[in-house]
């Protein structure tokens, strides 16, 4: 054989095996899903929807009381994350040549990469050594891994306004704030908007932080000193435990789960399809 | 006297870019071991004639060629005709100088020929030098070999590209603009090599400069709008242009 | 440390003239805007600080218990003698991730350089977009459809077969239940695809196409251009790969929930279970019942932490620096 017949066949093979990496890459998200719609399934029904936690032993059960805390508890961190992450990606656009930028952005790249069990510790460090075990303390660690996505994606947004749109503003005599918060910030509202999507989607998977900030919680929402029920932490509890309709029941919550926020990731895409083209 | 024959011929060369057409109804005839300049205004594609001579102009997406191009009397957009032996026979140089800057000079050159399954070190060696010679480089580069590719000026780059395509020793040098991007003095050293590389190979050379194109070479074929409007022998073309578009353009009335 | 000197001389120069400039500057709506916005953003810094902060002083316990012993300690025991050391846990984080790597970072690459090199623009979007669907799906549920449909799957399929055909190396040694070290490695290395791929993907986007043009002019195969590709992303190929380490090493959920959970230096096998510093703490944060158990695994959280930080940092240098090479500085 000579050398440029080898050549083409390793040419060949090489595009074969890329091609392979990626089916074999994929067969687990088809996998994942596949399961959790099918095991998920059949547990959601009306019951599933509207009744709170079993206890040990008790059939059925469901994901209401879930639900309800995920909600709370996503809501709160929002409260503190979304206007933080906000102003600092303002920052981060309009004034990016503030020498004090560059680290800004640095360490906010290398926060969102973090272990999120961290910061569920240093949540309960500093949290619920003070109030015990609560959705406040919860919604702090998920609030501190909101933060840096949504810097990012508000920067990135408001980046994307034309410079003309600014200097427009700036023409007609309208001060630089104003100019940022009226019209930047109106010009870039879906990204942001589509930003605070995302960072939801991420934060309402998250279950190591409420681990060990919040626990497991089977009543209903108690107020925001006492922990709630979190339908991510409930999958990991339901699914290591010995009991059968408990383990449906993580499935149903996984497919809760995965519709909320799969649903999220599709919208936003279609929405930001545009970028794309 | 032995007539020269012919390098390339070319019969009905269409080329598109999606739905635009870049060139039409090309019928054109590059002698061999010549220099052939292809001259013309801006977008009347003379670029895309060039890449449709190795076979480049169709790996961008979108892009369609018809036609016949016999080299060495074979077509090469024949059915089982294969691009990657094709262009192993021509070397290309590009507007803009594109050495590998993870790879040395000597690496640099001996791309082509590893590519090729050379392994033996010492006519590595030999290829090498011989074709950094032949680009007029060897004797600014010997004592750096193992430099970076990058680390070299843009007119020394364009040299190495040279020596690259020459080391694989092809039978053609397609030249895209090659001097565009360099100052005059390197330039003028380039133009140089390229008069010297027309004793052993055929050179066609696209140029937007048209004194360059009248000092280089021995035919000029000249383009517009995609189509051929005059080729022939350079002196020709220049002192008695027989197409009134011609005359306009090396007068420099337009483009 | 310019800034340091610039900062003493502006306090040393400080007096009420001074101070009355600075107070009119700062009495321009702009300026009282920017300085907001930038206290706001500098908020990391805090954030990062009472972070290292709340870890350290957490971990005093521990720290003066057991000195850099803990590090290197390979008992724990909670129950008895309360004596606790971390080395096994280290030890399982990095196997596990060096797994996660060797088998996930090929099959990244491919999927970068498919994306990049072999597909065309339709196909590539799509695809992309099921990647980050990948991304999107929870650690949690990576650990339900793990232990449901994972761990029989590789024990039927691929473990059994396994032992019965090379039982007689030692990694393939023991019971087979399914969950365990390699099972945990095969989990991350999905987890980390997402990741890799894409930063590889757009490292080799990024590769000039002038260098593409000059590999097939010389007459090379789409492989032998596409390594050419590889080679000159090299620096970004890398950053890539550090950034899934460091997102292997702290992942907590997925791992605790098939690896097994057990506290031992070293596995029996491949298929034996065993532990990481993010699984032990998830595991038993919730049951530590005393101050020293706490803080001790506080100290487990310190170091990894410390690793997962430094892994990042080193990953977003490379991928800047990267970054920086590609887009347009040719000459060295």
């Amino acid at each position: 054989m000579d050398h440029y017949t080898l050549r083409k066949i390793i040419d060949k093979s090489m595009r074969i095996l890329i091609y392979s990496a990626l089916v074999v890459g994929l067969i687990p998200l088809f996998s994942i899903l596949g399961q959790v719609i099918l095991k998920g399934a059949s547990s959601v029904n009306i019951s599933f929807l509207t009744q709170p936690s079993p206890t040990v032993g008790e059939a059925g059960g469901g994901v209401a009381n879930a639900v309800q805390g995920t909600l709370a508890t996503l809501g709160l961190a929002s409260l503190i994350g979304v206007p933080l992450g906000l102003v600092s990606g303002i920052f981060l656009s309009e004034y990016s040549e503030a020498k004090i930028s560059s680290p800004i952005r640095f360490f906010n790249d290398v926060l969102s990469g973090f272990p999120s069990i961290v910061v569920g510790i240093f949540a309960y460090g500093l949290i619920v050594r003070a109030i015990g075990f609560s959705v406040t303390a919860a919604a702090f660690a998920l609030a501190i891994i909101m933060i840096p996505i949504v810097t990012r994606t508000t920067e990135e947004a408001m980046k994307l306004v034309p410079a003309t749109v600014r200097e427009a503003a700036i023409a007609l005599g309208v001060p630089r704030w104003r100019t940022i918060v009226s019209v930047v910030i109106s010009g870039a509202k879906k990204g942001i908007t589509t930003g605070i999507m995302l960072a939801l989607a991420r934060i309402a998977g998250e279950s190591a932080p409420v681990l060990v900030t919040m626990g497991y919680w089977r009543w209903w929402f108690a107020g925001l000193n006492q922990p709630a029920a979190n339908l991510a932490l409930n999958i990991y509890i339901f699914a290591i435990s010995p009991f059968e309709n408990w383990q449906a029941l993580a499935w149903g919550s996984a497919l809760v789960l995965v519709i909320l926020i799969l649903g999220i990731n599709v919208v936003v895409r279609a929405a930001t399809k545009e970028k794309y083209k | 006297m032995t007539r020269m024959s012919y390098k390339f011929e070319i019969e009905n060369l269409n080329a598109w870019f999606g739905s635009k057409q870049a060139l039409s109804n090309i019928n054109i005839k590059i002698k061999e071991k010549a220099v052939t300049a292809v001259i013309g205004p801006s977008g009347c594609g003379k670029t895309t004639f060039i890449r449709c001579l190795n076979r480049m102009h169709e790996i961008v997406p979108g892009t369609r060629v018809s036609g016949k191009v016999l080299f060495g009397g074979t077509d090469i957009y024949a059915e089982d005709a294969d691009p990657v032996q094709i262009r192993r026979k021509m070397g290309m140089v590009f507007q803009k100088p594109n050495p590998f800057p993870m790879m040395s000079i000597y690496d640099n050159v001996a791309a082509g020929l590893k590519l090729n399954g050379v392994r033996d070190k010492k006519r590595l060696d030999e290829v090498v030098e011989h074709s950094l010679r032949m680009a007029i480089l060897w004797d600014e580069v010997k004592d750096d070999l193992n430099k970076s590719g990058a680390s070299l000026s843009g007119g020394q780059q364009q040299r190495l590209c040279i020596a690259r395509a020459l080391a694989v020793e092809p039978e053609v040098m397609l030249m895209d603009e090659p001097a565009s991007a360099l100052d005059p003095i390197a330039t003028g050293k380039l133009e140089v090599l390229i008069r010297m590389l027309a004793n052993d190979y055929t050179v066609v050379i696209v140029t937007h400069n048209m004194q360059q194109a009248a000092r280089l070479s021995d035919f000029t074929a000249f383009l517009y709008l995609g189509e051929l409007i005059e080729y022939g022998p350079t002196k020709d073309l220049f002192e008695n242009p027989k197409n009134e578009l011609t005359e306009k353009y090396i007068t420099g009335q337009f483009g | 440390m310019k800034t340091r000197q610039k900062l003493s001389v502006f306090v040393h120069n400080l007096n009420a003239e001074r101070i009355r400039k600075l107070l009119k500057k700062y009495s321009k709506s702009d300026n009282q805007f920017k300085l907001l916005t930038a206290v706001f953003a500098s908020s990391i810094f805090v954030v990062l600080g009472l972070i290292v902060y709340e870890l350290v002083t957490g971990s005093q316990l521990s720290i003066q218990g057991f000195g850099i012993g803990f590090v290197v300690g390979t008992k724990w025991d909670p129950a008895i003698s309360q004596v606790f050391g971390a080395l096994p846990l280290i030890l399982g984080t990095l196997v596990t991730s060096a797994i996660a790597l060797l088998i996930g970072v090929p099959l990244s690459l491919g999927i970068g350089l498919a994306l990049s090199e072999f597909s065309p623009k339709r196909f590539g979007f799509a695809v992309s977009f099921l990647v980050e669907l990948l991304a999107a799906i929870p650690s949690v549920i990576y650990g339900l459809w793990g232990i449901f449909t994972l761990i029989p799957f590789l024990r039927n399929n691929v473990y059994l077969p396994l032992q019965a055909g090379l039982g007689f190396i030692p990694l393939f040694y023991g019971p087979v239940y399914g969950g365990g070290v390699l099972t945990a490695g095969i989990v991350l290395a999905i987890m980390i695809i997402p990741t890799v791929s894409a930063v590889s993907r757009d490292a080799f986007s990024a590769v000039p196409n002038t260098q593409r043009e000059a590999m097939i002019s010389l007459g090379a195969t789409k492989w032998e251009t596409a390594k050419i590709v590889i080679s000159y992303a090299r620096t970004g190929v890398i950053g890539a790969i550090i950034l899934g380490l460091g997102r292997a090493v702290g992942e907590t959920m997925a791992v605790t929930m098939v690896i097994g959970n057990k506290f031992q230096l070293l596995p029996a096998s491949l298929f034996d279970a065993w532990y990481t510093m993010a699984a032990i703490i998830a595991n038993e944060f919730t049951e530590a019942t005393y101050d020293l158990y706490v803080s001790a695994l506080i100290e487990v959280g310190l170091v990894l932490f410390f690793v997962a930080i430094v892994i990042n940092i080193l990953a977003r240098l490379i991928v800047w620096r990267s970054l920086r090479l590609v887009r347009g500085i040719a000459r060295e």
